[in-house]
Formats: C-alpha cells, structure tokens, sequence
C-alpha cells in the first residue's frame, strides 16, 4: 500500500512528552485522515496523544490543529483527508486567566 | 519529615518547616510545579506523592513522585482513563483517597461523577461500575463546579463498605465493594427541591469519618451541618450554634471523638466569612456545641476555604494531637498545632487554592 509522508509539529509543552522533539514525520497511508495521523502519533507517544485528543477521540477544546495552515475545525476535523508532506501543526488557544 | 501539598489553580507547591535558625518557625515554600495547570486532588502515602492534575489546554492526568516531588511521572496511557462503551472522557479528578487500612488501594473520585479504584498504588485505576451504572445517574446534576465524587470514605474496619459524596447527588454506601449502592440521604435537606427531603439529589459539600469510626459521620451541606450515628442511614442537624450552616469544609479530627471542625460563610448566595472574619469553628462534642476558633485568621477576608482546602492528620510526636492546614481562595495557608485554637500562616499570595493536604513526620 502507498504511504505518505506528514510532519507533525508540537508546541515546546507538549513536546517535552515526546522526548523534547518538537518535529515528527510519520509515514501514513494514502487518503489518511487526520485522526489516523494522531492515531500514529498517540503510538509512538502515547502521553502526546492524551494532550490532544480525549480518550473518545474529541480534539481538546482549547487545543487547534492546522493542515498546511489551515484550521481542521473548518475544514472536516479529524475526518479531514491529509495529503502527502503536509504539515499539521498543533497549537494551544488563547485562553485561560 | 513534615509537608504540606498545597494545590492551586495555577500549580503545586510544596511546604516544609524550616530549620534555619533565622526562620522562626516558618516554612519553606517551594513551587510552583505543574505551572498553570490546576491541581485539585492530592493524596500523601508513606512512599508516594499523587496529584490530580489539570491543564484547560492539555486535559487532566494524575501524576506521581516517589522521591518527595522532586520528580513526577505518569502513566503512558493514562491512569484513568473511561472504558469505551461509556462514552465518557474524564474531565478533572477532584479526589484522591489513600485506602489506609488496605495498603497499595487508592480511590479516585471525578469528574463527570465516577468513582474509581486502584490496587497497584495509584498507577492505574479501575472505574466502579456498580456506581456509574447507578439507575439514578442521569438525576445527578451537576453543581457550580461540575459534577463529581468529591469524597471517598473507605471503611477501615469493614472490607467493602464505603461511603461517597457527589455534588449534586448526595451521599451513598456500599458494603459490597462497590457493586451495589444505596442512597443514604434520610434528614438531610434539599430545600432547592419542591421535596426538600428526597431519598437523593442532596448537594453535599462535605463529608468526614469520625475519629471513633464510620458510624459516625459528619457532612457539611449546601445549607446544613449533619451529623449521623448510623453510618449514614439517617442524618440529624447540627448546625445550631454555628453563625451560617453554609460552607466547603468538613474535617474530623484523627484520633479525638466527638471534634469536628467548620469554616462558615454567610450563605448560598454570600460565600464569604460572616463579617469579613475567617474562622474555623470547632465542635468537641459531636456537634452539640460549637466553638469560634482560629486566632491567627484574618479580619476582612473576603474569601473563602473549598472544600478540599483544608485538612488536618495526626500530629508526628504520638500525643494525639493534630496538624491542621487551611487555604484560601486569595492564595494564603494556615497551619495548626492545637486544634485550631491558633494558627500560624504558612504562604500568601499564592493562586487561588484549591487541595491542601498534610503528612506529619
């Protein structure tokens, strides 16, 4: 089966759960989507996918994901289709007090 | 050696006396860890430190030191972390509950409302079924601060019972070890109800184990202070004497029957001291009568102790005596050495607190 290549890329917080790195390229199939890659991602850092996503799967609330800059939340969520060598960065909200 | 965990919203902190000669008898405050993350359960056993953490981006984990919390870790996987068929995601653990009499047990009370049980020391908990399947689960509603167990009471001389409280919900028991549980509500009131004494629904704030055993208990109500002398099957007022029966806190002390304490705030819609003066207000006889205490605390305080923001454990040197430890929502910690009769502060100017809890050693 073809693969494609994505980079995950993740804020200095949470990459102190995948041994400081804040880069990962992971090797996917075809027509993956979104929540297959943080699926791969959840296996090889299994605190990091905790830090995204809630155990039914549902993106943290205050957590954003972009596919090549774009906001997953308005382009699919994790049902989003990922192309090959996309960047999908993952940033915390503005929020708090 | 003595510490105090002091949960905040915004990190843990560590206290210990200090021994430098200059000091006077103060506390070496150390922290914050777990910056910007809440920290509102924490449990102390003789080899390991747990706290319940909680960051509004990065979600709820409980975390462990074994070397004095000088470093954490925490399970790959979660430690607690719903079954798939419930659908549910833990959102806060707002208790955790050292099983004294039943060494490497640690209870787990979240949110949404779900007790949970660990046998391996708190690496990994198993979610109580018989509770979360409960027929009166979809009348549990949340309160102001979500919806939760908040207080776990393992029986130390029974196998199998134990005794919880939600918000809202109630109280109720088992004596099965958790597969079948019965509300245990009978005196208390709801008076938010068009039935102010239903058989559950009650918003317990608090609930506390006397120090003669778990047939007697004390439970400070959204309105109301209760004691029961039958384990929970029926509750009788003890509030007479007390400026407001409103408040957090509930605390019994360890090794004296028949002592209790309280911090009062003016009412459901006024959650601050009456008159601006924060106070515990000590029972030393079950709650038939009550005692202001507290010399120490503070004049114009407008704030307020969470139920959780207090504790008190035997004291180190064996005469039965306690360590008492309250926190404020305006970030400051008191300790007592003589039941409250006095206190001494510990830090100020911390987040606001949520957990504070104590090992004397």
């Amino acid at each position: 089966m073809r693969r494609v290549r994505v980079e995950v890329v993740l804020p200095g917080v949470v990459a102190e759960d995948a041994d400081g790195q804040r880069s990962h390229v992971l090797e996917v199939s075809v027509g993956a989507r979104v929540r297959d890659v943080l699926d791969a991602l959840g296996v090889r850092h299994p605190r990091v996918g905790r830090r995204i996503r809630d155990e039914t799967g549902s993106l943290r609330r205050h957590v954003n994901l972009f596919v090549d800059g774009e906001d997953v939340r308005r382009n699919g969520g994790v049902d989003a289709v990922v192309p090959d060598g996309a960047v999908l960065l993952v940033l915390p909200n503005v929020s708090g007090g | 050696m003595t510490v105090l965990a002091i949960g905040t919203r915004k990190g843990l902190f560590l206290a210990r006396p200090d021994s430098a000669a200059d000091s006077g008898g103060g506390w070496r405050v150390e922290g914050p860890q777990f910056m910007m993350r809440e920290v509102p359960s924490i449990a102390i056993t003789d080899d390991v430190l747990m706290v319940g953490v909680m960051s509004e981006h990065w979600g709820p984990t409980v975390a462990r030191s074994t070397d004095g919390g000088e470093t954490w870790a925490e399970s790959d996987h979660g430690a607690i972390v719903f079954p798939d068929d419930t659908g549910a995601a833990l959102a806060r653990v707002w208790q955790l509950a050292p099983d004294r009499a039943r060494p490497g047990v640690v209870w787990a009370g979240c949110e949404p409302t779900s007790l949970w049980r660990s046998s391996d020391g708190g690496e990994h908990f198993e979610l109580v079924r018989g509770l979360w399947d409960h027929p009166h689960r979809a009348q549990w509603a949340p309160g102001a601060g979500g919806a939760a167990v908040h207080t776990i009471l393992p029986d130390p001389g029974e196998d199998g019972r134990v005794v919880v409280a939600m918000s809202t919900g109630g109280v109720y028991a088992t004596s099965d070890g958790g597969t079948s549980w019965t509300p245990t509500n009978r005196g208390i009131s709801a008076y938010f109800f068009p039935d102010p004494y239903p058989e559950f629904g009650q918003c317990v704030h608090k609930v506390a184990a006397d120090a003669s055993g778990m047939d007697t208990l004390y439970a400070q109500n959204h309105h109301g202070v209760y004691r029961s002398d039958d384990g929970g099957l029926s509750w009788t007022s003890i509030a007479e004497g007390l400026p407001s029966d409103f408040g957090f806190v509930m605390l019994a002390h360890p090794t004296m029957p028949g002592t209790a304490w309280v911090v009062p705030l003016v009412a459901d819609r006024e959650r601050v001291p009456p008159g601006g003066r924060l106070r515990l207000h000590r029972t030393r006889d079950g709650g038939r009568t009550w005692a202001e205490v507290g010399s120490g605390l503070p004049d114009g305080a407008w704030t307020a102790v969470l139920r959780d923001a207090a504790c008190v454990v035997p004291s180190a040197d064996g005469s039965g005596g306690s360590l008492l430890a309250v926190g404020t929502r305006d970030g400051c910690v008191y300790v007592s050495t003589d039941d409250g009769e006095t206190v001494s502060l510990v830090a100020s100017h911390l987040p606001d607190v949520l957990c504070v809890r104590a090992s004397a050693g």
